[in-house]
């Protein structure tokens, strides 16, 4: 693995809510602000921005908010959430090519309290769905919101597994485990057992259930970016950028993913993820001590644990049950509560949480912490010691 | 939520851009269309201006049979979709001809739907005076 040239020195959040009570400009203002203290940094130094294709806020008026002088980059990454460790690979890019000094990420929503993911749409959102076509080809048929879409893939999972709508209930049990420790999280003092999960309602039957859903949360989280030797100056241990990868293949869809083969029930494009991420950096994901894995819905942990190699094909639901994702496993899955426990800021929340544990500074700290594993099925990171 | 003037339910009005407006054009023929190249004949759905596999630009409109095998379903419930009566059965429904589309599987028990349930096309009202293809069982003893 060559040296890594970039870190991330800073990391901000609000508090994860049902109703911020304010807008998502200031959600995004304030989190990058508590990022850049957090760093040891002014907006000053700030010379680039990157958010998702989704976000409601835009560059101008961020750095309006926060007195910017002088941008020289700003880009936006489709794919909805999947964008969130895509950021990653675009900021290392725009500092690691000289391009930046310092990038800020971010991502500010009032995704309960102003829209909601979770509620059927019939139209008035982009027809193309940003990286998807299941809006026109979905909408007519009653699939209009994401447990819907996803259930598709999950059935197919099931089907050829033999896996029941309660062996993806130890992914909520476990994450709802995780968040009752942790008092920033939703869901802080507030575990679930088993039965809790059968006995909520379906979302999407057979497949999804309420507890099988991530959250839809109010909050904003920034993520800051540098050059590594600049790191070495700053307020906070670096946690170098060891290697970022972002994936779009040919006929592959983001949530509604039904054409790319005939057999759904493996995400080959996180193969291609995990095979690149481990050319890059020289370690698999399942060799790092902490995965921070997008939970969208519970069957996406199943789906990524195989293609990003920590078990094999069908295995996932034993290799959970083995405790391996447990604080004290092999393969730690999302301390913080992941979106199911925590809260749900579109994978940004799952970022700094890996931040955190690379660090070693999270409530729930998994012990001697090398490396964290970050992943939003398209693309992946590896961040950790140099 | 939406009716008629029988007071039915009708399902959303689809989403019909340049591209994809002959899929729901030919549903309200009783035609279930997919696009195909017409240099080198692949079949492409969701439908796109240029063949990946031959860059040709002109795709032409092919009629299905409309049998199909239902590849995976669902059930949406809550929170209920608009414009249905009643929870639909989504599916992904393989064509015999190979092409995968998302659809509905009407006319069955949900406890009695299944994967490598064999299905065949049907057409049904949507707002807008629109149609879309939906699938019902295929009757035993047909071919």
């Amino acid at each position: 693995m060559a040296t890594p040239q970039t870190a991330i020195v800073g990391i901000g959040q609000t508090e994860f809510s049902k109703n911020s009570g304010r807008s998502e400009l200031q959600l995004a203002a304030e989190s990058i602000k508590a990022a850049l203290d957090d760093a040891g940094l002014t907006p000053a130094d700030v010379d680039g921005l990157i958010t998702f294709t989704l976000d409601g806020s835009d560059e101008v008026g961020v750095a309006r908010c926060l007195g910017i002088p002088d941008l020289k980059y700003a880009s936006r990454i489709p794919n909805g959430g999947a964008a969130s460790v895509a950021t990653i690979f675009h900021a290392m890019s725009a500092v690691a090519s000289g391009t930046c000094d310092v990038v800020v990420v971010w991502r500010a929503m009032n995704e309960r309290s102003q829209y909601r993911f979770g509620q059927p749409v019939m139209r008035g959102l982009i027809p193309t769905g940003g990286g998807s076509t299941f809006m026109e080809w979905c909408l007519p048929y009653g699939a209009q919101s994401p447990a819907s879409w996803e259930a598709l893939t999950a059935q197919a999972y099931m089907s050829r597994y033999g896996v029941t709508n309660a062996d993806f209930g130890l992914v909520s049990v476990l994450l709802r485990k995780h968040a009752a420790t942790n008092p920033a999280a939703w869901f802080y003092g507030k575990p679930i057992t088993i039965e809790d999960h059968q006995a909520s309602r379906w979302i999407v039957a057979p497949s999804l259930r309420l507890l099988d859903c991530c959250q839809e949360s109010d909050g904003g989280v920034a993520v800051v970016i540098a050059r590594a030797d600049r790191a070495r100056d700053l307020r906070q241990k670096p946690v170098h950028i060891l290697g970022a990868v972002t994936n779009m293949r040919f006929n592959h869809e983001i949530v509604s993913d039904y054409y790319h083969t005939k057999d759904l029930t493996h995400l080959e494009i996180s193969d291609r993820v995990r095979e690149r991420l481990t050319a890059a950096t020289g370690i698999a994901p399942r060799d790092t001590q902490v995965a921070m894995i997008y939970d969208n819905f519970t069957p996406q942990i199943y789906l990524q644990l195989e293609a990003f190699g920590f078990c094999g094909p069908g295995e996932a639901r034993d290799y959970i049950k083995d405790g391996n994702l447990e604080l004290t496993g092999r393969s730690p899955l999302s301390p913080n509560g992941g979106h199911i426990g925590e809260g749900y800021i579109h994978g940004m929340n799952l970022i700094t949480e890996g931040v955190r544990q690379a660090r070693g500074t999270a409530v729930n700290q998994v012990a001697n912490v090398e490396n964290v594993f970050l992943a939003s099925g398209v693309a992946g990171a590896i961040i950790g010691a140099a | 939520m939406s009716s008629n003037d029988a007071g039915t339910t009708l399902r959303p009005e689809p989403v019909a851009t340049p591209d994809s407006a002959f899929f729901w054009e030919g549903a309200a023929r009783g035609e279930l269309l997919i696009k195909q190249c017409d240099a080198c004949k692949m079949l492409w759905h969701p439908p796109r201006p240029m063949c990946p596999n031959c860059h040709a630009t002109k795709m032409v409109p092919a009629r299905m049979s409309g049998r199909g095998i239902v590849y995976s379903w669902a059930m949406p419930i809550h929170p209920f979709p608009h414009g249905f009566s009643t929870p639909p059965i989504v599916a992904l429904v393989d064509l015999e001809e190979g092409p995968r589309i998302v659809s509905n599987v009407v006319g069955v028990d949900p406890r009695a739907m299944k994967e490598g349930l064999r299905v065949e096309v049907s057409f049904e009202a949507a707002e807008g005076n629109k149609f879309v293809p939906v699938f019902r069982p295929l009757a035993e003893g047909s071919v």
